[in-house]
């Protein structure tokens, strides 16, 4: 048992909550005469609104109705760039853009007043492929369809190619996915002329609201109120949508007078709110006998939809990991984020590097393929070590030994054994089911990109009281994920205290500091190692007064906070965010250190396909990683499963179908993800630290990386065919399959 | 359609509401009734969020016109073994073993696993995956859900003996 509470696998702190359905969601709040709000969206992907009419038998004199002239302030969700409406003013540049809100008190007639407000429009050319954007027949932002372009890498590809000794290229796509989150988006808005906005709702960065719906209405930051309520599931899918959910109840609030619900169905959710982003890689390598890698030319392209949103900052990531954990002299990624007639792609776990990670862990194997070596061999002749440097020039300080993450992999995995079975197995069986095994090997930077968290500047406080408890003030959402328990965790080693004396405050922006978004796989590393500071910053004002000695234990603890109120009104420790020495990060060059920290894998999937029907069940799944100090074990293994299980769904199960930039399949019923019956058991496992004085890395994001190429290779192990996309649905690996029995 | 009025037997509380009768047993237990722990993930029977048992039969209560259930007898997850004051095996099992993460699926989760374990005491893992495949979670990868079961099968076994 490790001394103290880091390190222990804590009990989840609103568990009970959670087990005996008492946790409050936002569709389980019920204000005093409050609205239901309804959603008005675009049924074209882009046109001019021409008239929009109030039809049918409604009650419209007791319907509130707010279109883009009722907005008081300046009509743009504010994120990185305001392109983006709260209501659609005389254009709609996507399907289910939002038009007008709707609110009555009774949900019924909301919903029938819904279907009969019918809008005329005088349709524009749209675009609904990466290729038709690139291509600008039709533009549908700037003059180029290009939101952002991004070079990075180092060395000079070109030099390489002619003298080369092997060359291989390829094309690679993954395709959008859902979150699926299991609660619906929704938000409950009040309005008070003097108190402003209140909105409580299903979030993770309450901050993010706030920064949107100042200029909306107005308002300065103290008139808008943001309230996380407990919220099932995010992935990145409550990171920016939920900006508009709150502009949108809060809207209606304001026009009305009274407290306005908008809960999302199902249908509304998947339709109208934000996926991962589909994207297309193109990939040239050249490269020596052995597999050593020469030279990378990657050409790297994500699908954005409609409007800027979060696309530049995935983009970003997708373009740093793009190199994986290699070491290679020359490399060139060249990467763009372009615009389609979609509704905006947004925040998903991963947040652009599965995308570009799947398309080098693919060719990684073929490239063993091509020079008939071995997938580990080859990746072994390239992987990182200590005082290298990645593709964007980042020296890799840490005492790394991927070797060893890799050979626990196999180990753990059977992977020779099995290797070498299947190989027989295939080779020998005349029926029709074959069986592969494949691998990974990827890293995942912690925190936000480059200067990120230099311009977010968190902050974080810790309050101690009276009687000796903590309150743990920040604005860091609990989604799930652990939040409340591992800053519990981290908090009570700093001050020698029971978790139970430690509170964990909702974020309520009218009382937490700003610690910045849940996002990033940064809440654990950058927002912990904040709150220990904080709580440091108790212990030494307690110390400064005499009242606590230099060692102490929790009823000393207790002791001096009663001391210290004898003659003061409050005991506040604060922490601001400081960058670690010596990290530098240019953003014009995209060189330098692009992470503080990062997260390294090797992930192991065995599958077997059945060639008759074309289906693909992954029977075992290995992930080992090595994230530095693991703060608990049961919820950082969560973690990883829960990752593990989602990237799998991404590979093989989750297909979103896009019919003229629409989501045809917006159901659990079409829109498949993994049940228990379809997911294998995942075997997590985490690797000592490499480094002497470990911290505690961001694990969030990091399994959604690895699966979906594990998979991939090991269908292509299994069936002799090359998959270069996913998901990889039955009807795709059967044409693969077919045209390989025609080749032979 | 003119309200009618519907008994229910909800966790042992006898309710009598007036409600039109196709509205949905999942929008009268947490609207009417007051207990809103039941959820509702897709309100099309696929993900089992909303699962309640109607005279002891697991049931999805989005499914459900409340007519239907007219003098039924129902348990919610907050009537479930040990839901009040000290924990039953079954929750004990989901906090301590990580079964639960976001909780919005745990709900329904917990029945589900109460009904399997009502039917079968001592259930191995590929009975507990397929017992639990009619409940979506897009936490946990259902690892640590079938620990869980498994654990809460284990604590149950204990406190017979």
């Amino acid at each position: 048992m490790p001394d103290g509470w880091v390190g222990r696998s804590v009990p989840r702190r609103e568990g009970r909550d959670k087990v005996t359905g008492a946790a409050k969601y936002v569709d389980d709040l019920h204000v005093e005469g409050m609205l239901h709000g309804a959603t008005v969206r675009s049924t074209i992907p882009r046109g001019k609104i021409v008239a929009i009419h109030y039809e049918g038998d409604l009650p419209w004199d007791e319907i509130v109705v707010a279109t883009a002239a009722d907005v008081p302030g300046a009509n743009e969700v504010k994120l990185i760039q305001t392109d983006q409406p709260l209501l659609a003013d005389g254009v709609v540049n996507h399907v289910e853009e939002p038009i007008v809100l709707l609110a009555h008190a009774d949900r019924e007639v909301v919903e029938k007043a819904r279907r009969h407000v019918r809008i005329e429009y005088a349709p524009l050319p749209s675009v609904h492929s990466i290729d038709d954007a690139l291509a600008a027949d039709t533009v549908v932002w700037g003059t180029d369809n290009v939101f952002t372009h991004y070079t990075a890498g180092q060395g000079n590809v070109d030099a390489v190619w002619a003298d080369a000794p092997h060359e291989l290229s390829g094309e690679y796509t993954t395709g959008a996915q859902e979150q699926m989150y299991i609660e619906a988006q929704g938000m409950i808005a009040e309005y008070d002329p003097d108190a402003g906005v209140t909105v409580r709702g299903s979030l993770q960065c309450p901050y993010y609201i706030q920064t949107a719906l100042c200029p909306l209405f107005g308002l300065p930051p103290d008139k808008v109120r943001i309230v996380q309520m407990a919220t099932g599931g995010g992935f990145g899918g409550k990171e920016e949508y939920p900006s508009i959910i709150a502009g949108h109840a809060a809207l209606l609030a304001y026009k009305s007078g009274k407290p306005v619900k908008i809960v999302y169905d199902r249908i509304e959710d998947v339709t109208a709110t934000t996926k991962r982003h589909p994207s297309r890689t193109k990939i040239r390598s050249a490269f020596d006998d052995t597999g050593k890698l020469l030279a990378l030319d990657i050409d790297f392209v994500i699908d954005g939809g409609a409007y800027i949103t979060l696309s530049p900052v995935v983009l970003s990531r997708g373009t740093i990991h793009a190199a994986g954990p290699y070491r290679c002299d020359n490399v060139r990624v060249d990467s763009r984020a372009v615009a389609t007639s979609s509704p905006p792609h947004g925040a998903f776990r991963g947040f652009g590097a599965p995308q570009s990670i799947f398309a080098l862990e693919r060719h990684m194997d073929r490239i063993a393929d091509y020079l008939g070596l071995d997938p580990v061999q080859v990746r072994r002749r390239n992987l990182l070590q200590q005082g290298q440097t990645s593709s964007v020039g980042q020296t890799i300080d840490e005492p790394v030994d991927l070797d060893k993450l890799v050979d626990r992999a196999l180990a753990d995995a059977d992977w020779v054994a099995k290797r070498k079975a299947f190989d027989e197995h295939n080779a020998s069986t005349t029926g029709p089911i074959r069986k592969g095994i494949g691998l990974s090997v990827f890293y995942h930077g912690s925190g936000f990109t480059g200067a990120g968290e230099v311009h977010l500047a968190s902050k974080a406080v810790v309050e101690a009281t009276a009687e000796g408890r903590l309150r743990v003030l920040a604005a860091s959402t609990e989604i799930g994920q652990g939040t409340n328990t591992i800053f519990s965790q981290i908090v009570g080693d700093a001050a020698h205290v029971p978790i139970d004396r430690i509170d964990v405050v909702q974020p309520d922006t009218a009382h937490v500091p700003n610690s910045g978004p849940t996002v990033a796989s940064r809440t654990c590393m950058v927002v912990g190692n904040l709150l220990a500071q904080a709580t440091a910053d108790v212990v030494g004002q307690l110390q400064g007064a005499g009242h606590l000695p230099a060692t102490w234990d929790a009823e000393q603890f207790t002791a001096a906070c009663r001391a210290w109120y004898a003659d003061h009104d409050a005991l506040v420790g604060r922490a601001n965010y400081q960058p670690p020495a010596g990290v530098h990060w240019d953003e014009k060059n995209f060189r330098g250190d692009a992470y503080s920290a990062y997260a390294w894998a090797c992930y192991v999937a065995a599958v077997t396909v059945d060639t008759r029907t074309a289906e693909i069940r992954v029977d075992d799944f290995v992930a080992i990683q090595e994230i530095g100090k693991t703060v608990n074990p049961i919820l950082a293994g969560g973690q990883i499963e829960g990752g593990v299980a989602q990237a799998i769904g991404w590979a093989v199960y989750e297909d979103v179908v896009w019919k003229d930039g629409r989501v045809a399949n917006p159901q659990m019923t079409n829109y498949i993800i993994p049940t228990a019956v379809d997911t294998p058991p995942i075997r997590v496992a985490f690797l000592e630290p490499f480094a002497p004085q470990p911290v505690a890395k961001g694990i969030g994001e990091l399994p959604m990386d690895g699966p979906a190429p594990a998979v991939l290779n090991a269908v292509a192990h299994a069936t002799g065919v090359d998959p270069r996309g996913v998901p990889l649905m039955p009807e795709t690996l059967m044409d693969l399959l077919t045209t390989q029995e025609t080749a032979q | 359609m003119s309200h009618v009025n519907v008994t229910l037997t909800v966790n042992g509380t006898e309710h009598t509401v007036s409600v039109h009768p196709m509205a949905r047993l999942l929008d009268v237990l947490r609207t009417e009734v007051g207990l809103t722990g039941t959820k509702e993930g897709c309100g099309e029977g696929e993900c089992g969020a909303c699962s309640v048992f109607i005279d002891g039969v697991l049931t999805n209560a989005c499914l459900v016109p409340v007519l239907s259930a007219s003098g039924t007898t129902i348990q919610t997850v907050e009537g479930l073994e040990g839901a009040a004051e000290t924990l039953g095996p079954l929750q004990q099992a989901f906090i301590e073993t990580g079964g639960a993460q976001c909780g919005i699926c745990t709900p329904g989760m917990l029945v589900a696993a109460a009904s399997l374990l009502r039917r079968n005491p001592d259930p191995s893992d590929a009975q507990i995956r397929e017992g639990l495949a009619g409940n979506l979670c897009r936490c946990t990868g259902y690892t640590r859900i079938v620990e869980s079961v498994v654990d809460a099968a284990r604590r149950m076994k204990e406190a017979r003996s």
